[in-house]
């Protein structure tokens, strides 16, 4: 590896910023460029529906990495800087503000956008957030702070309106979140969990309604629903899932699938070009089938194991995915990809404290924990060890989880 | 105000100064070797596992039980293992000495 070769990473958050300093740690002695839009040192990302909003909290508190870090590494970030265009022949991106620059290897961690439904009036309407930036939880903390009636309706009961949702109830604001489906979280989750976390909400003063499909916004700052329901508000935040930036990608022709189609090694379509993180449709070996996931945890493993591959050592990318959500006093941790079980058992240890075990037939594919780690952790070893467990142990919570693997696959193997 | 020793898997000896926050934090902003802290500071990815000396384990307080409960993640933690994010920094940690876990 020359001195002479140059990693350049489209996209400063979790996945760019984890890649580039996983590449000095793999030995890369080359440059490393960072691009991203955001004029903000790197931040991380979750805290921002959650502390960051409701406490006021300051980016500098909230960094990925401080800003020394990148000169000692000597990563050379770019901010405020996008890239507009590729010439893959002559390997060099041309950047909005009118320079070009080389690549040797080129990485996309271009992550996603909110999406913003065509809902008539959005565009007019004032006072319309989305949530993914930290200058979107600027605008929304200004508003609250300037609004008479702290009146705020969360478009899309999805993680992000309802942990926006809680944080906004803590700053003592009127919320009503509208969510499109039967139930909240409808799309990510189970209806026991469903259940769960309207009862939470509504416990702590959030009135919810389901079954809203959002049709306009008039010059009132009313949010219409399809069944003639008006709410009034002061402050609109759409949560209603993300697009992942494909445009640029596209251009130069990559294989796109529900975003960027990478391989085990996190690369691309074409040589010497790799994609990490939310932008990335890719194979999970544990699941044996493709996903693209919206987390911390991908986005940093990827980085590392594209690190690793660019640095010449050839690793694949087999992890098992965890999240977790924060409302109120409730911490959420998931392990595991849920899509497909045919079984479930609830095993309840006590009042807000339990969790959710998916299986398909006999294999565990994903626990979900509520306030309860212990689940969260062995749900992780016994997916990882492939072990089978016993289902009517399991939802005894007088039993102790260590005792409900009736055979260690990994040890017969 | 508090001086803590970090001793990294390279035999390492890092002090740093802290005066607020949390230790992963602290550790973070330093480059401290190991000490990764993906989430963030909210005890969701035991990423910032250290072994606290035996000498310092009543000032600095046992791991809580949603640590104890994460730490078993890590195969080598013992009575001794504490997430740092769950570590405030105050006067009353100075000089403590912590091994980051492998």
């Amino acid at each position: 590896m020359s001195q002479n070769t140059t990693c350049v990473i489209i996209g400063a958050s979790h996945a760019g910023v984890n890649l580039a300093f996983a590449l000095r740690k793999e030995g890369w002695e080359g440059s490393i460029i960072i691009f991203d839009k955001d004029s903000k040192l790197p931040y991380h990302r979750p805290p921002l529906s959650k502390k960051y909003l409701e406490l006021e909290d300051s980016i500098q508190n909230n960094l990925l990495k401080p800003e020394e870090s990148y000169t000692k590494d000597n990563i050379d970030l770019q901010l405020g800087v996008s890239v507009v265009s590729i010439n893959t022949e002559e390997r060099f991106v041309q950047l909005d503000n009118n320079s070009v620059q080389h690549y040797d290897k080129l990485v996309f961690a271009t992550g996603a956008r909110a999406f913003i439904p065509p809902i008539k009036g959005i565009q007019q309407a004032k006072h319309v957030f989305t949530l993914r930036n930290a200058n979107d939880v600027d605008g929304i903390r200004k508003a609250l702070h300037t609004s008479k009636t702290k009146k705020v309706v969360v478009i899309g009961g999805g993680y992000i309106g309802l942990e926006t949702a809680a944080s906004l109830k803590k700053l003592s604001a009127d919320v009503t979140v509208l969510e499109r489906e039967d139930r909240i979280l409808a799309r990510v989750t189970t209806t026991y969990l469903s259940k769960f976390f309207d009862e939470l909400h509504r416990a702590n003063g959030v009135s919810i309604f389901t079954n809203k499909n959002v049709t306009e916004i008039t010059n009132t700052n009313h949010v219409i629903c399809n069944d003639g329901s008006a709410y009034e508000a002061d402050i609109i935040i759409v949560g209603v899932g993300i697009r992942v930036h494909t445009e640029l990608a596209e251009s130069i022709g990559l294989k796109l699938e529900n975003g960027i189609h990478v391989n085990t090694k996190t690369e691309t379509s074409q040589k010497d070009i790799y994609a990490i993180g939310d932008c990335t449709y890719h194979y999970n070996g544990i699941y044996d089938r493709f996903v693209r996931l919206e987390s911390v945890q991908n986005a940093v493993d990827q980085a590392k194991v594209a690190a690793k591959n660019i640095c010449g050592k050839e690793i694949i990318y087999e992890t098992l995915p965890w999240f977790w959500s924060d409302q109120y006093d409730i911490k959420l941790q998931i392990v595991g990809l849920a899509d497909g079980h045919d079984d479930k058992v609830v095993r309840v240890e006590e009042d807000k404290k339990f969790s959710i075990w998916y299986f398909k037939g006999k294999q565990l594919l994903a626990v979900d924990s509520i306030n309860n780690a212990k689940s969260y952790v062995l749900g992780t070893k016994y997916i990882k060890t492939k072990a089978e467990i016993d289902k009517i142990k399991l939802a005894d919570p007088a039993s102790d989880l260590k005792s409900i693997v009736v055979i260690n696959q990994n040890e017969i193997n | 105000m508090a001086n803590i020793t970090f001793i990294t898997s390279n035999k390492e000896k890092i002090v740093l100064e802290g005066d607020s926050g949390n230790v992963m934090q602290l550790a973070v902003n330093n480059g401290v070797q190991g000490i990764d802290g993906d989430c963030g500071g909210v005890c969701s990815c035991a990423t910032c596992h250290v072994f606290v000396a035996e000498k310092d384990i009543d000032k600095v307080g046992k791991a809580s039980d949603i640590e104890v409960d994460m730490l078993e993640l890590a195969d080598d933690a013992n009575e001794f293992s504490r997430l740092c994010c769950q570590i405030e920094i105050t006067d009353a940690i100075d000089g403590v000495e912590l091994t980051v876990a492998k």
